[in-house]
This record gives C-alpha cells, structure tokens and sequence, in this order.
C-alpha cells in the first residue's frame, strides 16, 4: 500500500480507542519450564485484524508465547483469552487458530493439494466445498501448477506458501505465523512479505507473527512488541518504535542508532539537554517526562537524521565536531563515521543525491555534524 | 584397479556364499537318489573328461520337480507355511508396533536402554530360548501352573504342539526384526507434524492414524518381510513347538534330507521354497529403492 493510500484510509488504531475488545488478551502470564522462565508476567492486548509482530533476540520466548496461543503450551500462571474465552482448557484442535510452523511441517506424505486439504476435511465439509476453497487457497499463493506434487519435489520458497495456504485455509480468526520467512533468500522474503500484507488485507485475518528480523517487522506490522528475556519491553507501531524508542535497549535492537551517554542539565516541555563531553556543545532530544537534573541519560539519533558538514553549521540546535574516520559507500548512500575528540563513534548517512558533491570529504578530515531538537531521543533505561 | 577390487568384494562374496552353493542344490535336484556317498547319481567325473561330462549332463532330469506335484503333501506343506508366516507376521506387527511407537515416546535417557532390552535376547542361544518355551508352554509348564495357581483356569491349556505354540515362538522370535525398523521409522517423524495436524483439527488419535502411522509405513514393511521371509522357511520353532499336525515346508525339508535321505527330493524342496521367497524379496528391495529415493 503506497503512503497516499495509507493516508486517505481510517487510521487503524483500535488499541487507541478504550471501548474496543481485544480478540487476545494476555493477563499477566508466566511461563516457566522447569525453574527457567521463558516468559515473565507479560500483559498485552491484541486487537482484531492486526498484523502484531513479536520482534526479539533468539531465545526470548517468542515461541513459548505463539505455542501458548497455538494451545501447544499451557501458561504456569496467568490467563490467555480468544475473543473473550478463557483457553486454558482448550486443546489445539478445538481453538480458531491456526499456526505457520517455523519447520513449516508439511505432510511428506501427502501432495500438496492435500496438505491444504487436511484441516478442511476434519472439519467435514462436502468434497466439492473442500475442492473450491483448495482451489481457492492454490490461486491466492500461485500454486496451482504444483497441486500434485509432494513437499519434496517443490522448492523452499513454494513450501512456504503451501504452509502459509494450509494455514489460511480454514478462515481462520487468528493466524500464528513463526518466523515464516526465516529460510527464504531476501529477495523472495521481501516479496512474501507484501504477499503476507495482502492476504492480510484481503481476508481480514488477524495475523500475529514471530520474528527476529526488525526490517520484517516494521515492513508488516500495524504494531510490534520488541521482547527481551521473557517480557515485552515496548509495543507500539514501527514508526514509533523506531523514531521514539522507549530505552535503549529498543533503540538498539531496531535498525542503526547512535547513543551518545551523557547527564541531564536540562528537562521540560518535552525535550531534555544532556551534557556530554567537554568543549562540546550540550545535545538536545525528545524526552516526554521530565527528568531530573543530574541523571544518567543516553541520547539516540539515527545516523540519517544527522548531516555532515565541512563548516560550523549555523542556526542549527545540536552540532557536535570530529574527524572522519571512516566512509563506505553504499550506492544510493554514504555512511560515514566520525570520532569526537573524546573517542566518541558517532555515524552520520548521506543521500548521494550528486555524484561528486560528498567527495568534498575525505579520511581524517575535520568536520561538523548536526541534527534537529526532535531527531533524537533521550534515554534514562 | 583398487575401485575394481572394492566393487568386486560384494560380488565375491555373493558368489562364494549364495550362488555356489544354490548351483550346487540345483545340481542335486536333478539327480536321482542313490544308496552311495553321497547319495545321489550323477556325480562329475572330471578324470574321464568331455565324455565323463556328457554323461554326467545325461543324468540330470527334471523328475523330482515332478514328484512334488504328484504328492499333496508338498503343496500343503508350502501353503501352510505360507498361512504361518502371514499370520505370525500380522501378529508380529500388532505387538512390535506399539512396542517401538512407546520405545520413542519414551524419555530420552531411557531409550538407550529399551534398545538394549529389544536386542539382549540375541546374547543366548536362538535354540536354547525356542526350548525354554516349551518349559514355559507345557501342559505342567510355567503358564499353566500360573493360571491354575491363580484360579483363572481348572484344567491346563494345551499350548505346546499346536500352532498356537508356533506363533508364539515365531513373534516372540522374530519381533526384534520388526521392532527395529518401526523404530527408526518413527523416530525420524518431527514432533511438530503431529502438532500441525491438531492444529488443523485432529484429536491424537486421528492425528496418529493420519501422519504417524502413514509415515511409518515403510518401517512396517521393512519388518514385516524381514519376519516373513524367515518364517516362511522356519524349521526349529515348528519343530520344538508344533505338534505332529503342524505342516511346515522347513520340517518337510529337513525329514527329507536326514530320515529319509532323500537328497534330491529334499534339494527340489529347498529350490521351489527359494522361488517362492525371491518374490517377497525383490518387493522388499523395490520398497527399500523407494523409500531411499523419497527420503532425498
Ligand atoms: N520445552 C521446553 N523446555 C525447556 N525450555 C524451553 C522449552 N521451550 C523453550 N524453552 C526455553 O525457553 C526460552 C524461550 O524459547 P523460545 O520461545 O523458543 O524462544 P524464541 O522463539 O524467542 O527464540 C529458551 O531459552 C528455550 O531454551
Ligand atoms: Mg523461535
């Protein structure tokens, strides 16, 4: 969906409007495994017809929290509810869900036809209804040509989508994707990923995925829960996410940042000064509460909100100065980095919207950065 | 010339092991017997050469071909051991089955030692455990004694020397061939198959029959004609076990060959059985060509 288009449609923001039912509710679920706990007291709502990704390292129990939706894994403490119905004495198969295995657990033995047909067929419909919507889910992942073959004779890519329309087959309410597209070249990973949307879109389900690629998530999230050691340490759209990390551990975990630690001097009116190195001007970010004087706080700026200069830039509200002490080149971009004199690394992005103009700078040079009041963010956690 | 003589080992050995000696059985099935040593007539005498050849040539006929399909008792002999072998087998299956699907659904530090207890019985002698059946089967055996003991019957079952007797030698026998494939049938199928099919709708019970059992099957037939084959030609369980009513090709073979020492008779009766086996035979390798091509 192109930006206009998101622009015109209503903005989709149920977690926003107070009166609306969550289709998940998690209430503060834990889940332990023996004395280790995979997840921990995590609370999280999840709205009908979103596209929530779970975004975090391996092992933070993305996972664990899919299979206890799944109904594979029960919670040790805490309550999962669907549409309003407590799961704890649901079985797998008695759930509205259906779940993507990472493996994506094709049937060997059956052709894919019959991969999709399975769920259709517990169900019991008429063998002519069955046929229609295989067909159906055939055409909606461009398969039809390969109806007949087993999982072995097609390739990963293929595999995937006969997962992804076993999956969809049965209309699901809610659909459980883990890391779908982990064993795909980027390319195809990049395509399924608009493909995912679409289906997204077309059929209404609400899509919860795993994964722990951040490019993936903010690709197809409406909202992504970034996750470490068990719980969820922010949800919220990807572009918050990535513009107003809650800490920074957030701000690291998703695409490039700078942190820069220093110490408050000054705070209010949502914005927050911190010092941070002598002979250097203070840095000022975003930062809603207001935090006290003298606190530890690091500030994240993303390296293409910074520009780079060869003269002081005027009227400009953070600048800081160093030398280059590196410059890669990346085609529609250059990244460079620069030390300030107290050893700081700070990473700057350059469009090369000229072929020569940014040859102007070179290694060791001495040069100026800058960046707005509101390109940063100013962290204490 | 190294590569040559790796490739040529297998065949070496088949030929030293197999084909000699399957020629040589050939050859006595077309003697006629003789009270000699040893007792059939021709015998090849090289001395007196090509002559000694064509005369040798001469003398062999297809005459005790003819002979077993004179007498009923060969047929007979070959259909009940084929009845015997099926059903031991299908019984060999229904208790090897759920004794491999519990093998790997048990813990993983007690699977080393399931797998010992399934193969421990080969540490004895194959002779000695078939005879101790007879201790446990006999009308004053263990079982009797322990049922009677318990209340459960008055008079002893008679057990020992019936077919009874010889299934249950034969699966008791045999049940570590069919136990093991099943088994590493079973423990290649991924856990997360079964979860897909309850995702998708199934209860356990039909997820089993649907995923697990389908993608055990090639296990199932790896076993089952590597109890079948054997069974066919069983001699030592009918023997111990079986009773004077129990027709089995093996025993017919063996009174052929020593009490009536009938070596050419006995000879054709070992050529027809290895006919009828080459069947199941070349199945079970087309099963084992296909299941390495779809395991790609
Ligand atoms: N069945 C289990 N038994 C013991 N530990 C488990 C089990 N399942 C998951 N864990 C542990 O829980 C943690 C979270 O696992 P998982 O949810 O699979 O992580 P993720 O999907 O985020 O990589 C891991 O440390 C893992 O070792
Ligand atoms: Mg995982």
């Amino acid at each position: 969906m192109s930006d206009a288009a998101k622009a015109s449609a209503p903005v989709f923001e149920p977690w926003k409007n107070p009166s609306e039912k969550p289709l998940i509710r998690f209430e503060n679920v834990t889940k332990r495994f023996g004395d280790f706990t995979a997840i921990d007291d995590l609370t999280i709502n999840i709205y009908e017809r979103e596209f929530f990704a779970l975004l975090g390292p391996s092992g933070c129990g993305k996972t664990t929290m899919m299979r206890m939706l799944g109904g594979f894994e029960t919670p040790t403490e805490g309550a999962i509810t669907i549409d309003g119905q407590n799961m704890s004495a649901v079985p797998p198969n008695k759930r509205a869900v259906n779940m993507m295995f990472q493996s994506y657990a094709l049937f060997p033995h059956l052709s894919v036809a019959e991969n999709i047909a399975f769920g259709l067929k517990r169900d019991k419909l008429p063998a002519d209804r069955i046929a229609a919507r295989v067909e159906e889910m055939l055409s909606l992942v461009q398969l039809n040509k390969f109806a007949s073959r087993k999982p072995h004779q097609i390739s990963g890519g293929q595999r995937q989508r006969v997962a992804l329309a076993r999956s969809l087959a049965k209309a699901p309410k809610l659909l459980l994707l883990d890391e779908p597209l982990g064993a795909l070249d980027k390319k195809l990973r990049q395509d399924t990923q608009f493909e995912l949307m679409d289906i997204q879109e077309t059929t209404g389900t609400t899509f919860v995925i795993v994964t722990h690629d951040q490019e993936e998530a903010m690709t197809v999230a409406s909202r992504i829960a970034v996750m470490d050691h068990g719980k969820i340490v922010q949800v919220d759209t990807p572009a918050k996410i990535y513009e107003e990390p809650g800490s920074v551990y957030v701000a690291d975990f998703i695409g490039d940042v700078n942190l820069i630690k220093g110490m408050v001097v000054k705070s209010g009116n949502d914005h927050a000064s911190i010092s941070w190195a002598e002979g250097q001007q203070d840095l000022i970010g975003i930062a809603h509460d207001e935090i006290p004087h003298g606190t530890d706080a690091t500030l994240a700026v993303r390296p293409e909100k910074v520009t780079i200069s060869t003269d002081r830039p005027e009227g400009v509200t953070n600048a800081l100065s160093g030398k280059v002490l590196d410059i890669a080149y990346l085609g529609n971009m250059s990244t460079y980095v620069i030390e300030t004199a107290n050893g700081t690394l700070i990473k700057a992005q350059a469009a090369n919207t000229r072929r020569i103009s940014r040859r102007a700078i070179t290694w060791d040079q001495q040069v100026w950065l800058s960046f707005t009041d509101t390109a940063g963010v100013v962290l204490t956690s | 010339m190294k590569r040559f003589a790796l490739i040529s080992i297998p065949y070496l050995w088949l030929l030293a092991l197999f084909l000699v000696p399957f020629l040589i059985v050939l050859k006595i099935s077309l003697s006629d017997t003789e009270l000699a040593i040893p007792p059939y007539t021709p015998t090849l005498d090289i001395a007196q050469g090509w002559a000694g050849v064509r005369e040798w040539w001469a003398g062999l006929d297809m005459e005790n071909f003819v002979w077993l399909t004179e007498d009923d008792l060969y047929w007979k002999a070959y259909l009940s051991s084929l009845k015997i072998a099926i059903i031991s087998t299908l019984l060999t299956l229904m208790v090897g089955y759920p004794i491999a699907y519990g093998m790997t659904r048990a813990p993983d530090e007690w699977r080393p030692t399931l797998m010992m207890l399934i193969i421990l019985p080969f540490w004895t002698s194959f002779l000695i455990r078939v005879y101790s059946w007879k201790a446990i089967l006999s009308n004053e055996g263990l079982l009797n004694q322990l049922l009677i003991g318990i209340g459960l019957i008055d008079e002893p079952l008679v057990i020992l020397n019936t077919n009874i007797a010889v299934y249950i030698g034969i699966v008791y026998t045999y049940l570590p061939f069919m136990v093991l494939p099943i088994y590493a049938a079973l423990e290649r199928l991924d856990e997360s198959l079964l979860e897909a099919a309850e995702d998708l709708g199934c209860s356990r019970f039909t997820a089993f029959w649907l995923v697990t059992f389908p993608l055990s099957k090639q296990g199932v037939i790896a076993g089952s004609f590597l109890v079948f084959i054997p069974a066919m030609g069983e001699y030592v369980i009918p023997a111990l076990l079986g009773g004077s009513k129990t027709l089995m090709i093996g025993k017919v073979l063996f009174e052929e060959f020593f009490a009536n020492r009938d070596w050419p008779v006995a000879s054709a009766v070992a050529v027809v059985l290895l006919l009828i086996l080459i069947i199941p035979i070349v199945l079970f390798q087309r099963n084992e060509e296909k299941q390495r091509e779809a395991g790609k």
